[in-house]
This record gives structure tokens, C-alpha cells and sequence, in this order.
């Protein structure tokens, strides 16, 4: 534990990329492989949860310490980190010793997991134990780890690069392998980063291929006929995968949708094996799509009841085949892939296949995107003809041009309470996008949710707020929103360089992880095309 | 107790002990002001005479001009104001700063000023001045803070200064210029004898040190080095107002840091966007709050600066008399000023 606690220093101190990946890589090539799995299941942002309530916590620590409640709870409030305030706390207690050294493996296997569904009294004295017994310098990450709030401002990326250094396995491998549900422990990371893969978890969905925003300028693009139009579908970006008799349904925050839309599970169970499909969830009736509405009350449904199902059926509308007959696709060229697809859909009503829209000339896409509020859409996704499905955001194959208004994927990171009516709500948000692992604020937006997602959303703060400054909550980077906006200009005052005019919510997005959200590079290009 | 019995009220020009008719650092103009210390909240300008410890004149004397009509007094030394007795005590906190012990009949009242409990070699150690009313300062009263030994910060400032030296990068460490700095630079004897470079700002009062015979790093003013001059691999000490400044941008690819009881909060660390936090003060911690208040053994409490709610309901809960004095006493280690999000 002690080396983790030396690389969460590391990465606490350092605001520079390469510094933070070196550290991480430089800390995986020197633990064991069951501590470097747990590491990077921490570092990956997953959380072990059902392990200690905040409630309970508090409780052991004023009991711990023997302060009064109130001045704990003052402390808290000074302080405004759980973990933290808890470790300040339990350096007032001087006990010799705290000198216990255990592998991080064998503090979450031997210690920590065993804490769940354990009886109270058992839970607490293990706590006490290990307060007493671990050194200070460790302290905070353990308490960090207990609350299930250990965060270290590590993105993904980020993560994959240090393995990367760390192991020499190429980076799209790794993304691979990371994503999912997987058991940390010494196995695990060494099928991370062994040299084969050989037998793939058969749930393992592939990373999303996204597409970028279109740039201003169609004719940057090229020969029109090099391209191929869809409509720009305004649902949930799923992958369904076939494989060994199950069915998996992705969402790209890569959760594991399980049960939440049977009918699309009863449509991916008649695929053959060896089946995985990129599509886009959509609430959908007859010919059309239903509102986004219905098709939000559905994401919330862990089993959705007879009378949601008639309310807002799903379905999935295919637009790639990444894999067949049990062989990865990826680097087919789209057509090809739009080829199979199209075969293995044929004659099939439970799955849409997204059909494509032809124009002979940019202008003649343009005119196509302006019809697209009118069928439901939000604009047009134009993919070259031979592109391969790639891994993540890389701009030059696949492109998103949306209709006016213009929408961001943002990442939620400071609430204040509202003002009259809401004054006691936390109704005033202020959204982020990541430069590099850094999230830089991009909008203040006040409006767009409705009253019970502003109560929901209020709860989840006062249960997350990261830090105080006065009356502005800073929270746990969680939530992705999209936000419209009428146009973006240069603003040197802000630091991300640009302002956003009459930003708002148009929806919560809980179906998108922080990856999903749109960068800061994203902005800076529509920035760099004036309209 | 009624108002007219207490030996230090609360008036709208600063602490005033009406049966001795004297100020103690006033913020309005008075004939008589007592001085705790020479920070700015405590000693201001245009009083009509000044009674101060003798170590503290020189930073006086700079901060208020030199002809400043100032009187100084040895710790100890008893000096009366008609029927009350008044004589300043070691508060620890930078040189020269003094508690005020104030006395009249049967009844003892200390001010404390600004006081610290742990070792500091820039100046005399705090004393405990047995009385009956308290008048504490609360700057950091809560019980997340507890100081690391300086000793051991100052450690680690220097691992610091090296690990930046080893990447060729200058190291920025912004401090208060009266005390901390001094400070710094005395515990870093411990760990090098390197010469440290100085802001403007830090210059003189580091010479007062000098003087007054505390041992020190050597120091360099940043103005005497050329324009050319490479800071890479150097320590650099400067106040927190010059954070973001012109000046600074002298020091190409420096790395900051910043030394302040405050950055005991990894929150506070984070959002004032310094690379590194060193969590160094010259007030009273929490425990050496309470502790002295029991060593000197008051029956009642009165604190200023800071949350002293905090600190009054938890003397309140241990019986004592307790209740919070509004005096407008800034805060030195929190310059630069919080600031929230945008
Ligand atoms: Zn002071
Ligand atoms: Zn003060």
C-alpha cells in the first residue's frame, strides 16, 4: 500500500501529463501483478462499493477521536471531503505502531471486500483496526478507498498510455481489454497485459468508433462520392453483442445494460453467434421514432414493467457489424461491413437498419441536413465509404453535422443553489469539458431539467460535493449533460478560450461516461470555423 | 461581570482598557496603542504613541516610518497606565511579538495577539501568562489542524527545491514576508547552505533579522542578478501577492509552491493552482489553542480572528466562560485571498 499511496502523491502533485503517465507506468512495472490489476481498477475510476456508509464512517470516526458531533461535523464542513477530514481527524489520536504494511492487493481481497454484508460491529472494529495500524501517509487513500471515493484526475486514456509504457502492448489492445466488467487480481492484469489475447471474454464489447464535429467547410471532405450519408439518430449509441449463447447490451459509457430493454435482448438473441452490432437505441412506434422522453423514462427502468414496454418500445437501429461469424470486422472498409449488415438484417422487423441518404454534391447534403428536425434526427453522420471502425475520437473518417442548434456533451463539476423559489436547491450548474485530463469549465446553464431531475440531481450533490468554496459545490466529476447552445466565440477571459451564447440543458445524458463527453478540441474547432 | 468591570473592552477604534485609557493594535486612531506585533492588521498607522517589544521596533519602524513616535519595552518590563500595570510576554508568533499581560487590583487579563506553540528559531518562545481573562486569537481553530514539526516542512521544501533543480526548473515558494519567510529560511539551515533568492518585498525585513541575530540561509535580491541570469535549480521566495505578477514570468518554467497553514486542506491546495502545498504557520494549531488556554489558566475566554465559534461552544461545553470579540484582524497566511470557482 505504501507504493500506491507514493504514486497517489505523485499524481497529486503534478498537473503535467507525462509526468503523471510516467508515474503511473514506473508504479505497474515495480508491484506484483495483483496489486498493479487492483491499481488499475482504482485508477480506471471504478469504485469498490457497499463497503462502509458515509453515515457509519462519521459515526466510528467521532467515536474514534472522541469528538463531540457537532465539531466533527464542523470539521466536515471546514474541511468538505469525508476521507480527508477523516484522516486529518485520526492523526490527533497518537498511537505507536501505525507502522502495518500491506500489499494493496491484500488489503481490498483480505480486508476490505470481506466488509461487505458483514455485520456492523465487524465492519467497525476492521475500520478501527486499520486506522490504528496504518501509517498517516496512507491513511488518505485508504479512507479515500473505503468511501468509495478514491479519484485521482486519471482518464482513461491516460491510464491506457501508462500501460502502454508500462508493457509495450499496443494501445488499442488495451482499450480492448479494459472495457467491460472484469475481476481485478493478478489475473486478470496479467491477461491485461500478456502479449496474446487468445480466448476474449465473450461479454466484451469493442470501444466506440465516435465520430467528430463536422468541420465548417463540407468541401474539406473531399469528393462527395467518397461518402456515405445516414441520418443522425437522437437515441442511445449502443453495442449488442452475440456471443456464446448470451446477449450483452453496451451503452458507450460501457454499462452493461442488462435487462433494461428486453425487446431488443429477445431481438439480438435470434442474431447467430459471434455477433456484435454498433446501432443506436431508439424509442420507436410504426415508422418513426418516439420523443427522447419516453426513451429516457426507459434508461431509468432497471425491468421495465408491461405498461412501459406499450408506453415506449425500444429498438436497435443497426448501422455497423463489427463482428461476424465470430471474426473481428474493424478493419473491413464500411461499405463491406454496411454490406453484411445489411444481409444479416434482411427480411428482420425487430432490428432497423439505418438506411442511407445520397446527395450528389455538398450543397445537396446541406439542403438533406436541413430536412432532418422534420424526420426526427438531429442532422447527418457522413463516414467514408472505406473507413475501418476505429478506436475513439479520431477525426477524418466519421463526422457528425448536427442542425442548428448547436449541442456539447458536458461534464458537471460545480452546483450552486438557485435563487427564490429554488433557493434551497442546487439548481445553478456550471459544465466542463477535459483539455488534456484537465476539465476546464465551458458553460453556466440554469434551465432544461425538469423538477424532478433538479430534485434528483440535488440529492446526488449534497451526496458528492468534492469541495465548498463558499456556496458553490464542487462535485465528483459523474454526470454528462447535453447542452444546446446558439453559437460559439473567442473569449480570453475564460480559460477555456472560448464562451458559449445562451448555453442550456437539453438533457441529462446518464447513458454517456466522462469519455463520452465532448473535448475541449471539439469546441476549439467549431471555434476555429466561423458561422 | 458587567461591562464597567471588564480591564479590556471592545470599542469602535480597537481593544481599549478604559481604567488605563490605552489601545492594544488599534485600527482607528488613538493617543496610546499598544502593540502586539508588527503585521499589518495589528500594527497600523498614525497612532499617537506606540509601545512595543524592543526586537520589534526595526519592522515597526519600517512599516510605519521612521519617525514613528515608538517606545519599546522589553518582555517583562512593567509599564503603568495610571492604576493598571501592563507588560508584554513572548507570543512565539514572528520577532518581537508580545502578549500584553494587563493588571489592575486583583484581576489579570493577557491579549495573546498572534501566538504559536511550536519552536520557531526567529524568535523568543512562547510564555504562559497566568490570568484570569484570555483574549485568544481562533485563526485555525478547528481540529484538522495540527502542525507537522517546521523542521521536517522545511525537509521537505528543500526535496522539493532539489527535485525541481534536477529538472533545471526554478522553485517559486510564496510565503508572508514577515516571519514565514525568516522562518524558512532559518529551518532550511538544517538541510543546506545554499543561498536562497529573494523578492523585493522580503529584502529589508530579512536584513532586520539579520540583525537581530537569527541564523538564516544566505540571501541574494532577485533585482541584484542580471537580466540573463538562468533561475533554473534556485529557490525563490516571494509573497503571495506576487503570484501571477509580471515579476514572475522572469522565472521561465518555475514550479510554485506555497507555505501556509492553510494548505493543511488538500482543497485549498488544489484550487489556489500551486503545484505543491507546505503546511507551515505561525499561529496556534488547535491543540496548542486549547492547551494554552488551560495552562493559563482563564476562566474566561474571548477570541477574535477567525471561526471562534468553533472554539467558544467547545470552551462553553468545558465550562468555561467564553464569547467571541469581533475585532477586524486580518489573516497574513491567507493573502492572496480564496478564490472560488469561475
Ligand atoms: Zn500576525
Ligand atoms: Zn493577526
Amino acid at each position: 500500500m505504501r507504493a500506491f499511496a507514493d504514486l497517489f502523491d505523485r499524481l497529486d502533485a503534478t498537473t503535467s501529463t507525462r509526468s503523471k503517465v510516467s508515474a503511473i507506468a514506473d508504479y505497474l512495472a515495480a508491484v506484483p501483478a495483483r496489486d498493479a490489476g487492483w491499481a488499475v481498477f482504482l485508477l480506471s475510476g471504478r469504485r469498490l462499493k457497499r463497503l462502509v456508509g458515509a453515515a457509519e464512517l462519521r459515526q466510528w470516526i467521532r467515536e474514534y477521536t472522541g469528538l463531540a458531533d457537532w465539531l466533527f461535523e464542523s470539521a466536515y464542513a471546514h474541511v468538505g471531503d469525508l476521507a480527508e477530514t477523516t484522516t486529518l481527524l485520526l492523526a490527533r489520536r497518537e498511537v505507536a505502531g501505525r507502522e502495518l504494511e500491506l500489499p494493496l492487493a491484500t488489503l481490498i481481497e483480505a480486508h476490505l471486500l470481506p466488509l461487505r454484508g458483514a455485520d456492523e460491529g465487524t465492519r467497525k472494529h476492521k475500520v478501527m483496526t486499520l486506522w490504528q495500524d496504518l501509517p498517516l501517509e496512507q491513511q488518505f487513500v485508504f479512507n479515500k478507498i473505503i468511501t468509495g471515493a478514491f479519484r485521482v484526475g486519471v482518464s482513461q486514456r491516460l491510464l491506457i498510455r501508462a500501460l502502454h509504457q508500462a508493457c509495450g502492448i499496443d494501445e488499442t489492445v488495451l482499450a480492448h481489454r479494459l472495457m467491460g466488467q472484469w475481476d481485478p487480481g493478478a489475473a486478470f492484469y496479467e491477461r491485461l497485459v500478456a502479449a496474446d489475447d487468445g480466448e476474449a471474454d465473450i461479454a466484451r464489447p469493442y470501444p466506440f468508433f465516435l465520430a467528430s464535429p463536422m468541420p465548417e467547410d463540407a468541401g474539406e471532405l473531399g469528393d462527395p462520392a467518397q461518402w456515405i450519408a445516414e441520418w443522425k439518430w437522437d437515441g442511445i449509441r449502443a453495442q449488442v453483442v452475440r456471443r456464446g449463447g448470451q446477449c450483452f447490451i453496451w451503452s458507450r459509457g460501457e454499462e452493461l445494460m442488462v435487462g433494461r430493454f428486453p425487446e431488443v435482448e429477445a431481438a439480438a438473441g435470434r442474431l447467430p453467434d459471434g455477433t456484435v452490432i454498433d446501432g443506436e437505441l431508439l424509442a420507436w412506434r410504426d415508422d418513426a421514432p418516439l420523443p427522447f422522453a419516453l426513451l429516457q423514462q426507459r434508461i431509468g427502468r432497471k425491468s421495465p414493467g408491461a405498461t412501459t414496454l406499450a408506453k415506449a418500445p425500444v429498438r436497435l437501429m443497426a448501422y455497423d457489424l463489427l463482428e461476424a461469424e465470430g471474426q473481428d470486422l474493424r478493419t473491413l472498409p464500411l461499405v463491406q461491413r454496411r454490406q453484411r449488415l445489411a444481409e444479416l438484417l434482411a427480411g428482420r422487423d425487430d432490428m432497423l437498419l439505418s438506411t442511407t441518404v445520397a446527395a450528389g454534391d455538398w450543397q445537396g447534403y446541406a439542403a438533406l441536413r436541413e430536412q432532418a428536425r422534420g424526420r426526427a434526427t438531429e442532422g447527418l453522420m457522413l463516414k467514408r465509404r472505406d473507413s475501418t471502425y476505429q478506436v475513439g475520437r479520431k477525426r477524418g473518417d466519421w463526422w457528425k453535422w448536427k442542425v442548428t442548434p448547436q449541442t456539447l456533451d458536458a461534464i458537471l463539476i460545480y452546483a450552486r443553489a438557485g435563487h427564490g423559489r429554488r433557493s434551497n436547491l442546487f439548481t445553478d450548474y456550471t459544465f466542463a469539458v477535459y483539455d488534456g485530463d484537465e476539465l476546464v469549465p465551458v458553460a453556466k446553464a440554469y434551465s432544461g431539467l425538469t423538477d424532478a431531475e433538479i430534485a434528483e440531481l440535488d440529492r446526488w450533490i449534497r451526496g458528492h460535493t468534492r469541495e465548498r468554496f463558499g456556496p458553490v459545490r464542487a462535485v465528483e466529476p459523474t454526470w454528462v449533460f447535453e447542452l444546446a447552445f446558439e453559437g460559439i466565440h473567442p473569449s480570453p477571459r475564460h480559460k477555456s478560450g472560448l464562451a458559449l451564447r445562451f448555453p442550456r440543458i437539453s438533457r441529462w445524458r446518464r447513458d454517456l461516461g466522462l469519455a463520452d463527453a465532448d473535448r475541449l478540441e471539439d469546441l476549439q474547432r467549431l471555434l476555429a470555423t466561423p458561422t | 461581570m458587567t461591562a464597567a468591570a471588564d480591564l479590556i473592552i471592545l470599542d469602535d477604534h480597537g481593544l481599549y482598557c478604559p481604567l488605563g485609557d490605552f489601545h492594544v493594535d488599534p485600527w482607528r486612531r488613538v493617543p496610546r496603542a499598544v502593540i502586539t506585533h508588527g503585521h499589518g492588521d495589528h500594527a497600523r498607522p498614525g497612532m499617537g504613541h506606540y509601545w512595543a517589544e524592543q526586537s520589534s521596533l526595526p519592522i515597526l519602524r519600517k512599516r510605519l516610518g521612521r519617525y514613528a513616535p515608538l517606545e519599546g519595552l522589553a518582555y517583562g518590563q512593567q509599564v503603568r497606565f495610571g492604576d493598571v500595570k501592563v507588560s508584554l510576554h513572548p507570543a512565539g508568533h514572528i520577532l518581537g511579538s508580545a502578549q500584553v499581560r494587563v493588571e489592575h487590583g486583583e484581576r489579570v487579563w493577557v491579549i495573546s495577539g498572534d501566538f504559536k506553540r511550536d519552536a520557531d528559531p526567529t524568535c523568543a518562545a512562547f510564555e504562559v501568562v497566568p490570568c484570569d481573562t484570555f483574549i485568544t486569537e481562533a485563526t485555525f481553530a478547528y481540529p484538522v489542524y495540527r502542525w507537522p514539526l517546521a523542521r521536517d516542512v522545511a525537509g521537505e521544501i528543500h526535496a522539493w527545491w532539489q527535485h525541481c533543480a534536477e529538472a533545471g526548473r526554478p522553485a517559486v515558494l510564496f510565503s508572508y514576508a514577515l516571519g514565514k519567510a525568516q522562518r524558512i529560511l532559518a529551518e532550511l539551515t538544517h538541510h543546506t547552505d545554499q543561498a536562497v533568492l529573494l523578492h523585493g518585498a522580503m529584502v529589508d525585513l530579512v536584513r532586520i533579522y539579520r540583525e537581530a541575530g537569527v541564523d538564516m540561509l544566505p540571501t541574494t535580491p532577485v533585482a541584484d542578478l542580471g537580466r540573463k541570469t538562468s533561475f533554473a535549480g534556485r529557490l525563490i521566495l516571494a509573497p503571495p501577492s506576487a503570484a501571477g505578477s509580471k515579476w514572475l514570468r522572469r522565472f521561465k518554467n518555475a514550479e510554485t509552491g506555497f507555505a501556509s497553514g492553510w494548505m493543511q486542506i488538500r482543497g485549498n491546495r488544489r484550487r489556489r493552482g500551486y503545484d505543491r502545498g507546505f503546511v507551515i504557520s505561525d499561529h496556534a494549531d488547535w491543540d496548542s489553542l486549547i492547551r494554552t488556554i488551560e495552562e493559563c489558566g482563564a476562566r474566561q475566554v474571548l477570541a477574535t480572528h477567525g471561526d471562534t465559534e468553533i472554539l467558544v461552544r467547545h470552551l462553553l461545553e468545558r465550562g468555561l466562560e467564553a464569547k467571541p470579540l469581533r475585532a477586524p484582524y486580518g489573516d497574513e497566511e491567507d493573502a492572496g485571498g480564496d478564490q472560488g470557482p469561475d
